[in-house]
């Protein structure tokens, strides 16, 4: 077990690493790094002093060494455009985005399975036919044409929610959060459904189709023969059987929902590390750029890490197949 | 006793009323961007400095028409018996919100910190030598030669309290290439109208009137909420949802739906920047062109004939939806040097342009490859897809590169581009700025932007003469000649100076500003 963990954590790094290369080298064709520090006063043989001084001469190699090598020691470096410290900034941002995030996988995983149970048990009402439409809608609109729409219904033509921003907030313990104000929760609802829509609609068709599936399974019938109440038979045992793939694709979803974040921060302007990214990558502020995309890797390492240790927990044939043989 | 009642609630009502009159009025207001620092000397950019617009001041600023006006210089003059210094007189009884009073010695200390090492603002205070508090309220400022034109370097400079800056440790700008953060990133001392009460950087940032504002002058905007809305839908959405008052930065897709939507109105003005298109017009072959033995631009009836061929007009009323002013030169009106001869721009005349292409020896045109930045200036995309439009009807065969102001500014700073589209301002509202650094030879700091290859030693030699002349009649008629050289001689193709769009909640007077830099202190209600 403990060999499974540390073979895969030393997989974890190698993948991180590989992430910071090759962002290194994207970076060069992103555009020139000195727009965030100079502008139309700033003299030619300035540029060349900052470049030189920035160390952008050096080959990408070299620059991803010395990189690694400073944050190896926890340190990212100073944004180019806001002259801050790079740790602090993502620091800064990061519960914005958790909480986003967070509230938009609840709000895919509890309705989308309901949704997903009922389309199943129901699967001839007009109603399941009207649903299973909508989620094409779900799967197929990108994320900033619903954002864009859900602003202009419910916060230009019915006023009812914010179009922007996380609303007021509460500091507490270094942790500001928006989900203790009325304000808060309410410019929550917006976003969190925009994020939220892909995943559920996903969600939602992933558990009728398992729904279907085992509900056409032996072991159903005799329940029923059995004269088990509907309920029992649904939710005890049939929604329990489809749950082993929902929790897994779940699992995975979390990490793009918190890197997919980007789009909708940035159209409700989100304060969270997403639209902290988008506004680097327009000026190119390197530092700001590789700390976000190795934090990104970082997540997704994690998750994935996190998801194979629970199958080994939850397989029982993987643990047997790490025994030796004849043991 | 019902009578007394009647009257005590009268009485209770009427205060109420008188308070909510005197009560609090808040505006919000929405702009693409968030300033970048608090640190008045750490960036040069228009966004960061006007917010910081509303609680430092400088010595001198400008009016709506771009006239310059005391702030905390109440007079400034050429020393007399030596022509190199500047002397200026700092007002008196101006404190700093925690208290300290404005002095001499504060105005020293902030233009030595402007023109540090380590400070994007050095390059318009390059030519001083020293600055020297003389005495509590004068301050001298010794150049390496004369000039004219200094006063206009400062609108931009702006002035924290020495004391200050080194108790905390921040008495020089943070060197963005070493690690470090400095204290005055994320706060603030000024002595203007207004202090910053909240800061939560990116999302909101909230100001409030200060007690005791030297003007006596009570701002009738108690409460400023500032937040930076990116996307330009969303901006426009929260306008029209009433969740803010005020949105600069309206897209001109928008104007014409925000202007007829109920509540909002729209303020344009002219904004200080010109958009133009340049072209290399050295002896060298263009690298994007068939011709490959010489440069048709090099041929003056070809630049004329590219004159010709564009319709400016068009271009305003299609591209920019009448939001721009076309011109005939690259300079804004508000500039010093500017005159409405030079304004005057060349009808569409594609028969004419045509035959001077021929006379040029290419009656069937040419390639060329235009490169143009996509997310810098109003449409700037959509302007150069015209332009090749219009040289195609002359025979111009050109192919448009469109990237990211990131990725086109290095074409222009290694001149690897043939042709252009480019924006200039002029923060100094004078003519000898986009001379430095538009037409002058490419040498040190001289020709920065110039990236067209145009050299000419005598134009070279009268540019720098502006920098030091002390005759304000020969100044300005060395400027004229220029103008007009760079008008007869088409080093540039001029298209128009852009407008500034800002759109307000009815009963809100704010006055539009061509730095695009509205000043909260003289907003008024209706």
């Amino acid at each position: 077990m403990l060999a499974f963990i540390l073979r895969r954590l030393l997989q974890s790094l190698v993948v991180m690493l590989i992430v910071g290369f090759l962002s290194f080298i994207v970076f060069r064709y992103v555009g020139d790094p000195l727009t965030a520090l100079t502008n139309q006063d700033t003299r030619l043989s300035d540029r060349d002093v900052l470049t030189e001084q920035l160390g952008l001469n050096a080959p990408v190699p070299v620059q991803f060494a010395q990189f690694v090598g400073r944050a190896l020691q926890g340190d990212f470096g100073t944004s180019f455009r806001l002259q801050e410290p790079v740790t602090r900034l993502i620091l800064e941002r990061l519960p914005a985005t958790l909480e986003l995030a967070l509230t938009s996988v609840i709000i895919a995983l509890s309705l989308g399975v309901v949704l997903g149970v009922l389309a199943a048990l129901y699967r001839k009402s007009w109603w399941t036919s009207v649903i299973m439409a909508l989620s094409l809608i779900g799967v197929s609109l990108p994320t900033f044409l619903i954002g864009i729409g859900l602003i202009s219904l419910f916060a230009v033509e019915l006023g009812w929610l914010p179009s922007f921003g996380r609303g007021e907030t509460v500091l507490i313990g270094g942790w500001r959060t928006g989900l203790l104000t009325p304000s808060g929760l309410r410019s929550l609802i917006l976003p969190a459904l925009t994020l939220s829509l892909f995943q559920l609609t996903l969600i939602m068709r992933l558990v009728r189709a398992e729904m279907l599936e085992v509900l056409r399974q032996d072991y159903i019938r005799f329940a029923r023969a059995r004269g088990l109440s509907a309920r029992a038979i649904n939710f005890g045992h049939a929604l329990k059987n489809t749950l082993v793939p929902v929790i897994t694709i779940a699992g995975l979803q979390l990490g793009s929902i918190i890197a997919f974040a980007i789009v909708t921060e940035t159209v409700f302007q989100w304060p969270g590390v997403g639209s902290l990214f988008i506004n680097s990558v327009q000026v190119v502020d390197v530092p700001v750029m590789a700390a976000y995309l190795v934090f990104i890797a970082f997540i997704f390492v994690a998750i994935n890490l996190v998801v194979d240790i629970l199958y080994f927990i939850v397989d029982p044939r993987l643990r047997i197949a790490q025994r030796p043989a004849g043991a | 006793m019902t009578g007394t009642l009647t009257k005590l609630t009268a009485a209770l009502l009427a205060t109420t009323l008188l308070i909510g009159a005197a009560q609090a009025e808040t505006l919000r207001w929405a702009r693409s961007s968030d300033a970048l620092t608090l640190d008045p000397h750490a960036q040069n950019d228009g966004v960061t400095s006007t917010l910081l617009n509303q609680v430092y001041e400088t010595l001198i600023w400008r009016d709506a028409a771009g006239a310059l006006q005391p702030r905390l210089a109440t007079e400034w003059a050429v020393k007399e018996g030596n022509p190199n210094v500047w002397v200026f007189k700092i007002r008196e009884g101006v404190k700093f919100s925690d208290g300290a009073d404005l002095t001499a010695e504060d105005v020293a200390f902030s233009i030595d910190r402007a023109r540090s090492e380590t400070s994007p603002l050095r390059q318009l205070h390059a030519d001083v030598v020293s600055v020297a508090a003389v005495d509590d309220h004068t301050v001298e400022v010794t150049l390496k030669g004369p000039s004219l034109i200094y006063p206009n370097n400062v609108t931009g400079t702006y002035i924290i309290d020495k004391g200050w800056a080194e108790t905390n440790h921040t008495a020089e700008v943070a060197d963005p290439t070493v690690n470090g953060d400095s204290y005055a990133v994320r706060h603030t001392n000024g002595t203007g109208p207004y202090v910053i009460k909240s800061r939560e950087e990116g999302v909101r940032t909230v100001l409030e009137p200060t007690a005791n504002h030297w003007s006596g002058v009570k701002p009738q905007v108690t409460e400023i909420v500032f937040t930076p809305i990116a996307d330009a839908a969303t901006r426009v959405a929260a306008l029209l949802s009433k969740e803010v008052d005020f949105v600069q930065d309206v897209p001109v897709q928008d104007i014409e739906r925000l202007a007829a939507s109920d509540g909002i109105k729209i303020e344009t003005g002219p904004e200080n920047r010109s958009i133009f298109f340049g072209y290399r017009l050295d002896e060298a072959p263009l690298k994007s062109s068939n011709i490959t033995d010489k440069n048709p631009l090099s041929d003056l009836r070809v630049r004329e004939a590219f004159d010709l061929a564009i319709n400016r007009d068009a271009i305003k009323q299609i591209v920019l939806r009448g939001n721009a002013i076309p011109t005939g030169i690259i300079v804004p009106p508000f500039v010093h040097g500017w005159t409405p001869e030079l304004d005057t721009y060349s009808k569409q005349d594609v028969a004419k342009a045509k035959a001077l292409l021929a006379e040029a020896g290419y009656p069937d045109g040419f390639t060329i490859t235009l490169d143009t930045p996509n997310n810098r200036y109003v449409n700037d995309e959509g302007i150069a897809q015209a332009v090749v439009g219009f040289l195609g009807q002359i025979g111009v065969k050109v192919t448009l590169v469109a990237r990211p102001f990131t990725q086109h500014t290095p074409l222009l700073v290694e001149q690897a581009t043939d042709f252009f589209l480019f924006g200039w301002g002029v923060p100094t509202f004078d003519s000898a700025y986009n001379f430095n650094d538009l037409i002058h030879t490419r040498d040190g700091s001289y020709g920065n932007y110039n990236a067209t290859g145009y050299s000419n030693a005598e134009v070279d030699a009268k540019i720098e003469s502006l920098g030091s002349e002390v005759d304000p009649a020969k100044r300005d008629a060395t400027i004229a000649d220029l103008w007009k050289l760079v008008k007869d001689q088409h080093l540039y193709l001029p298209v128009h100076n852009q407008v500034v769009a800002w759109a307000v909640r009815d009963g809100i007077n704010i006055e539009i500003q061509p730095d695009n830099s509205p000043k909260f202190g003289t907003v008024t209600f209706d």
